[in-house]
């Protein structure tokens, strides 16, 4: 069987907008974003002992290898890293299309995704890729089973749980609450050194430069500003409790009682 | 202008955060509004929907729709978009909705911004990035335009009934769409909402002075209906569980209402919470720094002051 | 009178020395292990490198892994903080243009100045003070960039790894015992626990830069340590984006130091520009100092209130902030030996800093590619008896690091008298170029140190958030995420009496310690959360015991 499991490189701690591309500033030192180690752990889970393939991927600039190899050092089995400076600024359109294109390359039995991008707060890529892959999608997964070609899942909503079943080949998001990631032993750091990676072009996925990057993409930034001020800041001065009145007022006046 | 809202029902109802979204359609003035419900006999939500400000209502009812599944939602929605031509899409988001806004943009190559707290008349969609930290104006660069906005961002209110233009739609769904299917369901036992999804949080920190007096915060967030949250000062100490940590390494959360109870707000902390939408807190000390981004700061005694609003919260409440 | 020596710490270094117990095929095997990438470690893997380039056959019998570095930092660089104003010619003995590094640019002007609360008064700046032909770096950058530099070489950068124990055997060290990970509060494995590994070596460099873990446990299990004890100097500082940086570098004496003997406040402060829009500027102070109110950190803020350095940050923003602490002993306080069998000791680690000239990079990378040249040998020649290695201790010797050290042995030692007295002596010193000896003057542990409240505490500022800041903005400013569930990786004695407590409080930068309940006989107990520690050392050498925590945790520093 083979896992694909796609994850991203994100800023480490509290990123920048570059004022001139408008982009996220990702020049600094990144990390695999922790919810995409969340999904990488329930592939190794999966795989167990078998001879599964976990194969990592994932689509951005040269130093997201970083990223890469900490998900093999964790236990993946292959890497492949699409890279292309036309891929920059891609959205949602144009990154699931560079994916879906890739994975469909791979063709997986399952392909995993994290619940969340911490940089971009609250991706939803995994439906769109899977709408490419045109399978089956299911996320916020807290619970995983594989039982011979078909999944089950615990999908936690806001109601409560669905389990739900699924014919592989699927597309599943995990939550964070599904697993705690290892750790990668200082074995799998210095074998993830020698696990074999790819670094694929536009070309070499077999997408257009027209449909990648800023050309490729059909929303766009057009300007930042701080966040609105907390306006209207009250401070009161207490008695013997008798503020607990004017708190309650103010949160009638808000609608929040 | 012709905007489409994606409305999700939960039972009989239909679901706040969606109405909401409705009524701000209906406010973007000079414009068509139209809503759809995809579900298993939702026909009969079609007249609330023109409440809230849809003249027309899509129906597309069905049995096989009627466990929360996005896939088949993606196949309705796509229909109703390209036979009508609708040029914007809204849906609050949630857990469906969200697959749903994604499942569709790729299906439509149609730009999608999320995380939205608002959209103007000339359609710049405006959010929160960067933990909350910088604000961003987003816009499409083609049609349709689909807008997923952070849950709660607008209140539902009725503008007036009116009967709404009811269409039924019956829809080909694509063959990926249908093999993902509910076995079974859990509804979950309110013991009180998780950190994590609570609309209202009551945290204490290190300014209760003790564990026992902890239970001032659970009183609270009891007659609130909210959940409880620790700062990591008072978790290293013993007092509260860790899962129970708000901060920069604990939990990161926004609900709408946080009530901090003896906490002085540093920064640690703070990048926890910092974008919740309404922030009261209660400290003694004048001069703690979570008074500089508080709605409304009080200066005092929370032992004394805690107890005495969750008394008047439940009697306001019966 | 109350000491914090007299509260020692629960440590013994024999706890952190062991023979391999992993099973055999489970080691890793490495050919030379160096610990620390710093600038002394990555100094020794980029020669080694070079060496095992031109000898392929040396290479051959190290196995797969030739030369592996492991860092206790997030990435090379988290843990690097210096200044710093550096000689670049042992850097350029490596094989680098000056070109090629990622440098601020040479100095181009300096200045020193004797600061008073609204004054600043210049000075022609001290002999050893004069830093033309020296290149100004963030150590922290170059860090990363040496480390990418010694990959390229061949060497196997391993971050993330902390290096808890020294694996001696039959009185050789083979290598070193990596962290465990996962462990929560109580030191219990948690679900995804990863037991450390044995990682064995044919030759062990210990580069871990100050008080260095398995350095300070090598120099007692090898009874390497020299005879005057090693002290320390805090540095605590910030950088700052600024509208315009300052044309040179700057040098600060004087206040908000205090000049009198009895409060032993030795040091000063930097501010170096970074390119055209940055600065740094730092806080030296001894750590001998007396008064249990003394906080770098605050003294730190205070001098940003003088109007001469406010107006260099107007308009400016903090973006980072972190500490370290500086080894002054010098050259009496230099091991008695710089090896012991299989194992070699570089840098910071044994003392190599020449504090007049506050200068230590320079000689961590000449003393790192040393160590690189006797391991090679020895390796060639395939020796293995316990002298082997001495040729590392002889170059050293024989080197600019020795000689530069002896030249100004006494100085720091003098700056006990008071800044005046210690001021003049330290002048006839420069002028006669270490002829003049004073004899050895003794250096106390700066543990030893009787303690006194001197009421420094009042002339703190209160922070503003924009100029001034408080410790934990501090903390959250050195990128420190460190999770809170860790074992606590600090040993210090929990009961206390209030003035020792109060020492700690007040000495840590990060507000790792805190004044709890009081015992009802002068004592109280100390409260440690050691998620904030960003490992500057301060609390060994004051009464406490630094061990490595977690391997990733602690600051995540990238401009310091």
């Amino acid at each position: 069987m083979k896992i694909a499991v796609c994850v991203k490189h994100v800023p480490e701690g509290s990123g920048r907008i570059d004022p001139s591309s408008k982009r996220l500033d990702r020049s600094g030192e990144g990390a695999l974003n922790h919810f995409d180690a969340n999904a990488v752990e329930e592939a190794l889970r999966l795989k167990g002992d078998s001879d599964s393939e976990v194969v990592v991927v994932s689509l951005g600039p040269a130093k997201a290898a970083d990223s890469l190899r900490k998900a093999l050092a964790m236990g993946a089995d292959r890497a492949v890293l699409i890279s292309d400076d036309a891929a920059a600024g891609s959205d949602l359109v144009a990154t699931s299309k560079l994916l879906g294109a890739a994975l469909a390359k791979e063709s997986p039995d399952l392909v995993l995704f994290g619940q969340q991008a911490s940089d971009a707060d609250g991706a939803v890529l995994w439906a769109a890729v899977a709408e490419r892959l045109q399978r089956p999608v299911v996320s916020q997964a807290a619970e995983l089973t594989l039982d011979g070609g078909t999944l089950r899942v615990k999908r936690q909503t806001e109601f409560g749980y669905d389990v739900i079943e699924a014919p592989l080949p699927a597309v599943v998001a995990v939550s964070d609450a599904i697993n705690e990631p290892r750790y990668p032993s200082l074995k799998g750091i210095m074998g993830a050194k020698k696990k074999p990676f790819d670094t694929l072009s536009l070309a070499d996925v077999g997408v257009d430069a027209g449909d990648a990057g800023e050309t490729g993409s059909k929303t766009e930034v057009l300007a930042f500003a701080d966040p609105p001020a907390r306006g209207d800041a009250r401070k009161v001065e207490d008695s013997g409790g008798d503020s607990a009145q004017a708190i309650l007022d103010f949160l009638v006046e808000k609608r929040l009682v | 202008m012709s905007v489409l809202v994606f409305l999700e029902h939960h039972g009989n109802e239909l679901q706040k955060g969606s109405l909401g979204v409705l009524t701000k359609a209906a406010a973007l003035g000079d414009s068509d509004v139209a809503a759809v419900l995809v579900g298993g006999g939702v026909k009969a939500l079609a007249s609330d929907a023109a409440k809230f400000g849809a003249a027309k209502v899509f129906v597309v009812e069905d049995d096989a729709l009627e466990p929360a599944l996005p896939q088949p939602r993606v196949d309705a929605l796509a229909k109703v978009i390209q036979e009508n031509g609708y040029e914007t899409v809204l849906l609050a988001n949630s857990v469906l909705a969200a697959d749903v806004a994604a499942g569709l943009a790729a299906r439509l190559d149609a730009g999608l911004n999320w995380d939205l707290v608002d959209l103007t008349s000339d359609l710049v969609g405006k959010r929160p990035a960067l933990q909350d930290s910088i604000f961003v104006d987003v816009g499409w660069k083609s049609t349709p335009r689909i807008a997923l906005f952070r849950a709660g961002s607008f209140d539902a209110a009725a503008s007036g009934a009116g009967e709404p233009e009811v269409v039924e739609v019956s829809v080909d769904y694509a063959e990926h769409s249908q093999r993902a299917q509910i076995v079974g369901q859990e509804l979950e036992e309110s013991g009180g909402p998780s950190i994590e999804d609570a609309d209202i949080i009551v945290a204490g920190g290190r300014g209760l002075g003790a564990p026992e007096s902890f239970s001032l915060a659970e009183e609270l967030a009891r007659a609130l209906g909210g959940a409880v949250g620790a700062t990591r000062a008072v978790v290293d100490a013993g007092w509260y569980p860790y899962s129970a940590q708000i901060g920069q390494t604990g939990k990161v959360v926004s609900p709408k209402l946080y009530v901090a109870l003896g906490i002085s707000g540093a920064i640690q902390h703070k990048v926890g919470m910092q974008s919740s939408n309404v922030i009261v807190s209660i400290n003694k000390d004048a001069n703690a720094p979570i008074f500089e981004f508080s709605d409304l700061g009080v200066v005092g005694d929370v032992h004394e002051i805690a107890p005495k609003l969750t008394e008047l919260i439940k009697q306001r409440k019966s | 009178m109350t000491r914090a020596s007299d509260y020692p710490p629960p440590f013994n270094a024999r706890e952190f020395v062991a023979e391999p117990t992993d099973p055999v095929d489970e080691r890793i095997e490495v050919g030379v292990l160096i610990v620390g990438a710093g600038p002394a470690g990555l100094a020794c893997a980029i020669r080694l490198g070079q060496l095992l380039a031109e000898h392929p056959d040396v290479a051959e019998r190290l196995g797969e892994v030739p030369v592996a570095i492991v860092d206790k930092g997030k990435q090379p660089g988290s843990h690097l903080l210096s200044g710093a104003v550096v000689n670049p010619r042992p850097l350029r003995r490596l094989g680098f243009r000056l070109e090629d590094l990622p440098s601020y640019g040479p100095v181009h002007n300096e200045a020193v100045y004797v600061l008073t609360r609204r004054n600043a008064l210049r000075i022609p700046p001290p002999p050893t003070m004069r830093n033309h032909g020296n290149w100004i770096f963030s150590l922290s950058q170059l860090g990363r960039w040496l480390a990418e530099r010694a990959e390229e070489g061949g060497a196997m950068v391993l971050p993330e790894t902390a290096a808890e124990k020294l694996l001696v055997s039959h009185g050789r060290v083979v290598g070193v015992r990596t962290g465990d990970k996962g462990l929560n509060r109580e030191g219990e494995p948690m679900g995804n626990a990863e037991p450390g590994s044995d990682l064995v070596a044919k030759v062990t460099v210990l580069a871990e830069g100050t008080q260095g873990h398995l350095t300070g446990v090598a120099l007692d299990t090898f009874g390497l340590r020299g005879d005057e004890p090693q002290v320390w100097e805090l540095g605590v500082k910030e950088v700052w984006k600024v509208p315009r940086a300052p044309g040179g570098v700057i040098h600060t004496m004087g206040w908000p130091l205090r000049t009198r003997a009895k409060y032993r406040e030795f040091g000063g402060s930097f501010i170096y520009p970074m390119g055209d829009d940055m600065l740094t500027i730092g806080m030296v102070v001894g750590l001998d100092y007396r008064d249990v109110e003394l906080s770098v950190h605050d003294i730190l803020q205070e001098l940003k209130t003088h109007p001469k350095i406010a107006k260099l940050l107007r308009g400016g923003e903090r973006v980072q902030w972190g500490a370290k602490t500086i080894p002054s002993g010098g050259w009496y306080s230099l091991p008695k030996r710089l090896y012991a069998p299989g194992l070699l000791l570089a840098g910071d680690g044994v003392g190599m800093v020449n504090i007049p000239r506050l200068k230590g990079v320079h000689y961590a990378v000449e003393s790192g590619r040393l160590a690189a040249e006797s391991a090679f040998a020895s390796l060639q020649r395939g020796a293995t008896p316990a002298t082997s290695l001495a040729s590392y201790d002889d170059a050293v010797r024989s080197s600019f690091i020795n000689d530069d050290l002896y030249e100004v042995r006494d100085m720091r030692q003098v700056f006990g008298r008071g800044f005046f007295v210690g001021g003049a002596l330290a002048s006839a010193m420069t002028v006669s170029k270490g002829k003049l000896d004073l004899g050895k003057l003794r250096a106390e542990p700066d543990a030893e140190q009787p303690l006194l409240r001197g009421g420094r505490a009042a002339q703190y500022p209160t922070p503003d958030g924009k100029l001034t800041f408080d410790k934990l903005s501090s903390v959250f400013a050195s990128g420190n995420k460190t999770r809170d569930d860790q074992p606590n990786h600090i040993r210090l004695e929990r009961r206390v009496p209030k003035e020792v407590a109060e020492l700690w409080v007040n000495l840590c930068p990060a507000q790792v310690y805190e004044v709890g309940t009081e015992g009802g006989d002068g004592t109280v107990t100390v409260n440690v959360a050691p998620s904030n520690c960003v490992q500057c050392g301060a609390i060994t050498a004051k009464g406490g015991r630094l061990t490595p925590p977690e391997g990733g945790s602690g600051p995540e520093y990238t401009l310091t």
